[in-house]
């Protein structure tokens, strides 16, 4: 546990004054202490690593579209091991569909959402000068990039990237090859990277919020984070040690997840053998399933924040929403065996986890029931993040309602392998999360700037996104029910029964492509509006929280004079006030 | 810049950042071993046959290493107590002695390990084998992690006690609640590898 300062603080010498320190470049941009640095630091890696996941992606609809054509223009590109003549090989799909979700959860939405959104905002919204642990939130920020590295250098090793899903299921994993081994190290470090800054998060909200800033008088932000601390926290360690045991299984040829008698290709392994491969996937979706809270929680948040702004009214149910929240953190903990129901784990056990799995379905329906009650009779405003926003709601309510049968054994079953998952848990993370995390980054893109993004570009870029989401992701539910396997790398088309909707992945796939040409206004939005976009005060949106107290861009220290809070989040159109927002930090 | 309740208490939480951080970490640690401990037992109840631990492994220089460990965790609390008394020249002596008992355990474990490898005993020979040096070779470099921060406190971290001695003292506490914590893990390892 070191802080700034550790060795040299004398009492009552430290001086209080905000940029004393004249850094130089590397010190302020590149190993910065500062949150709002290491912030922008995550949120622009997050933004480049969704990015690269996308493009995986694209390639890998190419080969659904067109199974067996010849990739044009870039696919001659790949070398003759991965794409020879251009035509994508079984290995090489298999590496695409296993990296895509790796990076996108683990290197992409979490590191933006978390480590991006909530070292930016949090300790504004707080009132707090920094995070409680600087130089920690520094090496978190280090540990994920060199995370980040070792995924990306796996693809170079030989035999290509990990290839056996991005649940690494055992015994596949197990005898798969180097890039398997570099995907557990970089998991080691994303491990180290998420924990550091759990703990880091959950000290500063709990130790340095401002004097009058209670629990319940929380941006509902704050609580997201909070609670998503939590789960990264007590999630991520089973999965460290799983990860653990399959690096000793591959390497000192231990058999934690081997079974006896194991028999590939014809031959029976020589490893000890008695290990359990259901072990594996206990530990993963006991991790893996916070991690789709820690995905959807502070999307929640952003959303939050964003609709009481803009509709200038409280939120509906501030305090249902919290406590669903914290029921909701506690739940994810019992439902991870719902994703494990085609494993034969008995029926016993399938009880158990689909009676969870109905009752953590309803605090989400309530938050996002509040959410939605939220918008009646307000006066809303439709900008950019506002209609990000409002796009989340209806997106993340088919994502989740669509979830529903899944949760039950027995409609899982027939599902559950089937294109159908893959669109149920894409409407809550792409067109859920991701517009989740796009309102963030234009609402509080201001506060990072002093600029905000151009109206315009963005409206292109949330209609132009709105349309393709759903044109990739609703012809997979059809695909699903049915029957098309979501592991097939033709797309289907060897498989009889699915020749009716074959025609289905030409849709999604063109959908895909032109997903990422919408995405195009938006870079250049983002780094445009730099330098050109309008120059705003440091409350553009008139918007009540602490952050806005602070200077656009906060300086190191964030605020002039310490803040202090005097009411709850959300006092918009106080009756009787001469306008319609009343700042926290207004006496 | 100056971070807040870095040495001195929070009024309403009673606590400083490093001491509620410090506590975080330790659950986070909890359930990385107890996942472990998850995974033997599962491991275990599902195998046909289970070798007892005293069967293969050797009992007395594991009681012998558990004497040394609960001997560090008092030594420990002593180093503490000096430095809240004042006295930093007895914090040395007891910080020392706990330096130099983590290293007698790891030389322990050290002979221990080889004495394994000489009777062509590795990690791959069986489960039972598997999950001991996994959890020993996991424990062992908590060990080595928190020897490395008391020897931080002892040697280089120690000009803190000069400038500020509340915030060093509460710093060599948090390490201390660190070796406590992995003095403890080992309470759960040895009964659970050499006894059952």
């Amino acid at each position: 546990m070191t802080q700034p300062g550790a060795v040299t603080a004398p009492q009552p010498h430290v001086a209080h004054q905000s940029h004393h320190e004249e850094l130089g470049f590397w010190r302020q941009y590149v190993f910065s202490v500062d949150h709002k640095v290491i912030g922008i630091q995550y949120a622009i890696t997050g933004l480049l690593f969704l990015l690269f996941g996308f493009s995986l992606m694209m390639l890998m609809r190419w080969q659904l579209a067109y199974p067996g054509a010849a990739l044009p223009l870039v696919g001659n590109l790949f070398g003759e091991a991965r794409m020879p003549g251009g035509t994508m090989l079984p290995e090489f799909y298999n590496e695409l569909g296993a990296m895509h979700g790796t990076i996108m959860v683990f290197l992409g939405v979490v590191p933006l959402a978390v480590g991006g959104f909530g070292n930016f905002v949090v300790p504004l919204q707080i009132g707090a000068p920094d995070m409680a642990f600087p130089r920690l939130n520094m090496a978190s920020y280090w540990f994920f990039f060199l995370g980040g590295v070792t995924m990306l250098a796996s693809f170079f090793v030989p035999g290509g990237a990990a290839q056996s899903g991005w649940t690494s299921y055992t015994p596949l994993s197990v005898l798969a090859g180097t890039g398997q081994t570099m995907w557990l190290i970089g998991m080691l470090f994303l491990i180290t990277s998420s924990l550091l800054g759990a703990v880091n998060f959950i000290t500063t909200i709990i130790q340095l919020r401002v004097r009058g800033l209670t629990f319940m008088r929380f941006p509902f932000f704050v609580w997201t984070q909070l609670v998503t601390s939590f789960l990264l926290l007590l999630a991520f360690p089973p999965l460290q040690a799983a990860a653990i045991m399959q690096m000793m299984d591959r390497v000192a040829g231990t058999s934690f997840f081997m079974p006896s008698g194991l028999v590939v290709s014809g031959q029976v392994l020589t490893a000890a053998g008695g290990g359990n491969p259901l072990l594996w996937q206990h530990l993963f979706w006991f991790l893996a399933h916070p991690e789709v809270y820690v995905l959807i929680l502070p999307a929640m948040g952003i959303v939050a924040e964003v609709i009481a702004n803009n509709t200038r009214k409280p939120l509906w149910g501030y305090r249902s929403m919290v406590y669903s929240l914290m029921f909701l953190g506690f739940m994810s903990f019992l439902v991870w065996a719902h994703h494990m129901f085609m494993t034969g784990m008995g029926t016993a056990m399938a009880a158990f986890f689909q009676t969870t799995t109905m009752i953590i379905s309803i605090p989400s329906v309530v938050i996002l029931t509040a959410l939605l009650i939220s918008l009646w009779g307000g006066s809303i405003r439709f900008n950019t993040p506002m209609l990000f926003a409002l796009g989340f709601l209806p997106m993340f309510g088919i994502g989740g309602l669509t979830g529903l049968p899944l949760g039950f054994n027995v409609s899982d079953i027939p599902l559950h392998d089937t294109y159908y998952v893959i669109g149920h848990f894409h409407y809550v993370v792409a067109p859920g999360t991701i517009f989740a995390l796009f309102a963030g980054v234009y609402y509080w893109y201001p506060k990072a700037t002093g600029r905000k993004m151009n109206e315009t570009l963005g409206k292109i870029h949330f209609f132009g996104s709105l349309v393709c989401m759903n044109v990739i992701f609703m012809p997979m539910f059809l695909m699903g029910l049915a029957g098309v396997s979501r592991r097939l790398f033709d797309g289907g088309e060897t498989y009889a029964f699915a020749q009716p909707v074959l025609h289905l992945n030409v849709v999604s796939s063109w959908g895909a492509w032109i997903l990422a040409i919408f995405q195009i206004p938006f870079i250049f939005n983002f780094f445009w509006s730099i330098w050109k976009g309008e120059k705003t005060d440091e409350n553009p949106w008139q918007a009540t929280t602490l952050e806005w107290a602070a200077p656009s861009p906060p300086p190191h220290g964030n605020f002039l004079e310490p803040p202090q809070a005097y009411r709850g989040p959300y006092e918009y159109s106080v009756p009787g006030a001469a306008r319609d927002y009343t700042p926290q930090h207004e006496a | 810049m100056e971070i807040p309740y870095t040495f001195e208490v929070r009024r309403d939480t009673g606590l400083t950042n490093g001491k509620i951080g410090l506590w975080l970490f330790l659950a986070s640690e909890v359930m990385l071993f107890g996942a472990l401990f998850a995974s033997y037992i599962l491991i275990r109840t599902g195998a046909p046959n289970w070798p007892r631990g005293d069967t293969i492994l050797n009992v007395p220089l594991a009681t012998f290493n558990t004497i040394v460990l609960i001997s560090s965790s008092v030594t420990m609390v002593m180093a503490w107590a000096s430095l809240v008394r004042g006295s930093f020249a007895t914090f040395r002596i007891y910080m020392g002695a706990t330096i130099l008992l983590g290293f007698v355990f790891l030389v322990v474990k050290y002979f221990e390990y080889s004495h394994k490898f000489h009777d062509g005993l590795y990690p791959s020979t069986n489960n039972f084998l598997a999950i001991y040096f996994t959890l020993t070779g996991l424990h062992m470099l908590h060990v080595a992690g928190g020897m490395a921060l008391n020897a931080w406190f002892w040697g280089p971290g120690a000009k803190l006690w000069k400038t500020n001695p509340v915030w060093f003292t509460n710093r060599v506490e948090h390490s201390g609640l660190f070796w406590h914590f992995v003095d403890l893990v080992w309470i759960f390892l040895f009964p659970t590898l050499y006894l059952l």
